[in-house]
């Protein structure tokens, strides 16, 4: 599925609800940029957290931006909504 | 100890409290096999799908069973992570939904160090 939506999501390496959000980014054949919070260190762990905070105030994973769109958790619906399906 | 080791280990204690693993192991395995990944990286089993900030101390409320698990459970049929479900759950009672974080966003910054 083409989409011009930029799409991050904000995961843990362990987290099962990233993992299959993930996977379901992967059957919708959309392109995706992963950031893994918990192998990060640092500044860069540091400025991911607060980008995540930004979007999420819970602070919550998965949390993923879909164009202007935010979706906490593994929500399909609502994933396929932000994705305009 | 492996995945499975600890889903047996566990299941006796948790079970008699009544909190069962998902019968979904899809679900059940890789998440075990988290928690045996933090235990190795922290020292402690921090909830797999909660970052962890490594001092046990401050994680202690995520550290699994979290504290979060009862009323999580009470209210959705299972835990934040979906390892702990209720039988209802199991039976296939219950409306299945993505379980909110319940843990104070101010106690996950601190936590963090934000």
């Amino acid at each position: 599925m083409p989409t011009d939506k930029d799409i991050t999501i904000y995961a843990l390496s362990t987290c099962i609800h990233c993992k299959k959000a993930k996977e379901y980014l992967d059957e919708c054949a959309v392109p995706y940029e992963c950031v893994h919070v918990d192998q990060l260190t640092g500044d860069e762990r540091k400025a991911a957290i607060e980008a995540v905070k930004k979007l999420n105030p819970s602070v919550s994973f998965p949390t993923l931006q879909i164009g202007d769109a935010v979706v906490v958790g593994f929500n399909q619906a609502e994933i396929d909504k932000a994705l305009g399906k | 100890m492996t995945a499975a080791e600890l889903h047996q280990t566990l299941r006796r204690l948790q079970e008699p409290k009544g909190y069962f693993f998902n019968t979904d192991m899809s679900m059940t395995t890789p998440l075990l096999e988290s928690l045996l990944i933090n235990k190795e990286r922290y020292g402690y089993m921090a909830c797999p799908c909660r970052l962890a900030s490594g001092d046990r101390e401050t994680d202690r409320d995520i550290v699994c069973p979290c504290v979060y698990r009862e009323p999580d459970v009470a209210e959705f049929g299972a835990c934040f992570c979906g390892l702990y479900v209720s039988r209802e759950y199991n039976e296939g009672k219950t409306v299945r939904h993505t379980v909110p974080e319940r843990r104070p966003a101010e106690l996950v910054l601190a936590a963090l160090g934000l």
